[in-house]
């Protein structure tokens, strides 16, 4: 187990290297992180301003522009697009032919496509919205254990992430039609996570349902206890309903991606 | 070395004759036909040997050479390769075979193509001098020096055949799984393709078994084939003695093979 991480490690830093042979795209894409960062900001201060918001007006910024620094953490549509084509080609033939277990391995490929391209983005993002002024402005951590409790929300919830999004590579084995698969699970995704309206703005009935689900747990849950809406005392709690939710994603994707790998193996020369 | 025993594998697949009406019917009750792709296939292939796996398009050769990649698992019959059941000791087989499918590719689209040779050593778990002396002996055996700094995209399809060569090597593995390596190549890489399987043959002692529909591979570098047809194994022997027939009518070799397959009932 410990030895195969090298290969794992090789797949973080290829997916590092691919990140950075795009440039202006990585630019492209912060500019508009900022553009819709700034939108954003402006909505919901808009809705606080006409009474009745659950977030400050620091809140709010800090909540945007973490979202924006981190969106490849938690967005559904940031999808490995070379790893479909190879779904949909049948090049997913040579993933079967390497000595290392194709879900890890995919995985492993998907994580470290996030963590790369969020390590690309976030510095830029988070250094120029921590200088704006007021109230544009991304403030601290609440304090330092919610500064933690952040990281290691975040860092769950990136495997979560991972685990929720494979099964929608794993619907492009079977139908290989990768773009319905993601239409159909980005919606959910998105206004299941509160990345639509942010759960705080929620009715109180939905909100409770939605706490329910692993989504929020990918971003709504670091996001609020970065500000300290959700206080760190309760981190342990929600640490663990985070690895609940990975233990029993993870078998339940491994099993039916070699199922649908393996099906799909069986036509075609 | 390779042990294959009345091996069959059937699967499902779906049809229905054309027009808007069977179209709709198949909606409500799909019809399926059970494809035969392996009806009763055996053979065993010695190590240093270089076979040729031949036969018409749809005749199972694919099917077979995912079966000993550990890819399909058969519906009934025996596969050893090295004393391993390829589907049931997947990993510790796979570390000691090489493939190359000539219609896919295993390389990164837009990363040189060195980051790709550096990823499979990794999986592959290759030491870092035994990689290097490897990596070193397929650059100038396959002249890439030019070409691993360039993302795959970039590559022609003959250059990116070499590169996949290189790619399926590198472990050095004692099994080689050639499906059409050389589909599509001009008549340049073609040839560099089989020096270099004649080459990693003779000198790493590789087993190749090779699938090909270019009988000019077949006669370049195979002195033995098995031809299968249908799901089943038609003739096992050397490639001379199969075609000396059709050749002493003058004919050349695609007419050869040709009439062939259709005395056999397989064209």
């Amino acid at each position: 187990m410990i030895a195969s991480l090298r290969a794992y490690g090789g797949l973080f830093r290829m997916r590092f290297l691919r990140g950075l042979s795009y440039r202006a795209a990585a630019l492209a894409g912060t500019a508009t992180q900022f553009f819709w960062g700034f939108i954003l900001i402006m909505v919901y201060q808009a809705f606080a301003k006409a009474g009745g918001s659950p977030l400050g007006l620091s809140q709010i910024a800090s909540y945007v522009w973490l979202q924006q620094a981190f969106l490849a953490l938690i967005v559904v549509w940031f999808r490995d697009k070379e790893l479909l084509s190879l779904i949909v080609t049948g090049d997913s033939a040579y993933e079967l032919c390497r000595p290392v277990d194709a879900y890890a391995f995919w995985f492993a490929r998907l994580a470290a496509g996030r963590l790369a391209a969020a390590l690309l983005r976030c510095a830029p993002i988070v250094l120029v919205a921590s200088l704006l002024p007021d109230p544009y402005r991304l403030h601290g951590p609440s304090s330092v254990p919610a500064g933690l409790a952040f990281l290691a929300c975040l860092a769950l919830g990136l495997l979560l992430i991972v685990a929720i999004t494979m099964f929608a590579y794993i619907l492009s084995v079977v139908t290989l039609s990768p773009n319905a698969a993601f239409m159909f699970a980005a919606p959910i995704y998105e206004f299941a996570a509160g990345m639509v309206i942010p759960l705080p703005f929620m009715p109180e009935g939905l909100r409770h349902v939605l706490e329910l689900l692993p989504f929020r747990l990918c971003v709504d849950l670091p996001l609020r206890m970065y500000s300290g809406a959700i206080p760190a005392s309760q981190a342990p709690l929600l640490l663990l309903q985070q690895a609940l939710w990975i233990a029993l994603l993870v078998p339940a994707g491994r099993l039916a991606l070699g199922k649908a790998l393996r099906s799909s193996q069986a036509a075609g020369g | 070395m390779i042990q294959v025993e009345s091996l069959r594998k059937t699967y499902l697949s779906r049809r229905r004759a054309s027009g808007v009406g069977q179209a709709l019917l198949s909606l409500v009750k799909p019809s399926r036909e059970r494809i035969e792709a392996l009806k009763d296939v055996s053979f065993s292939i010695e190590r240093g040997e270089i076979v040729g796996y031949i036969g018409p398009n749809g005749a199972g050769k694919s099917t077979t050479i995912k079966v000993m990649c550990g890819i399909l698992v058969p519906d009934s019959g025996v596969c050893l390769i090295k004393g391993r059941v390829p589907w049931k000791e997947r990993a510790a087989h796979v570390a000691g075979i090489g493939v190359v499918f000539g219609q896919r590719s295993q390389l990164w689209w837009d990363v040189p193509v060195i980051d790709s040779f550096e990823l499979l050593r990794d999986v592959y778990r290759v030491p870092g001098r035994e990689y290097s002396a490897s990596l070193e002996e397929l650059v100038s055996a396959l002249d890439l020096s030019p070409l691993l700094g360039q993302p795959a995209r970039s590559l022609s399809l003959g250059q990116r055949m070499r590169c996949e060569m290189a790619a399926s090597l590198l472990h050095s593995p004692d099994i080689l799984f050639l499906d059409e390596p050389t589909i599509g190549l001009d008549a340049v890489s073609k040839l560099a393709v089989r020096a270099f399987i004649e080459r990693a043959n003779r000198e790493r002692g590789v087993t190749v078994i090779l699938t090909t529909h270019d009988m000019h591979d077949i006669e370049a570098l195979v002195s033995r084939v098995i031809l299968i047809g249908k799901g089943e194994i038609l003739y096992d022997g050397g490639f001379e003695a199969l075609v000396a027939g059709g050749r002493a009518t003058g004919a050349g070799i695609e007419a050869v093979m040709a009439a062939l397959y259709g005395e056999m009932g397989i064209a």
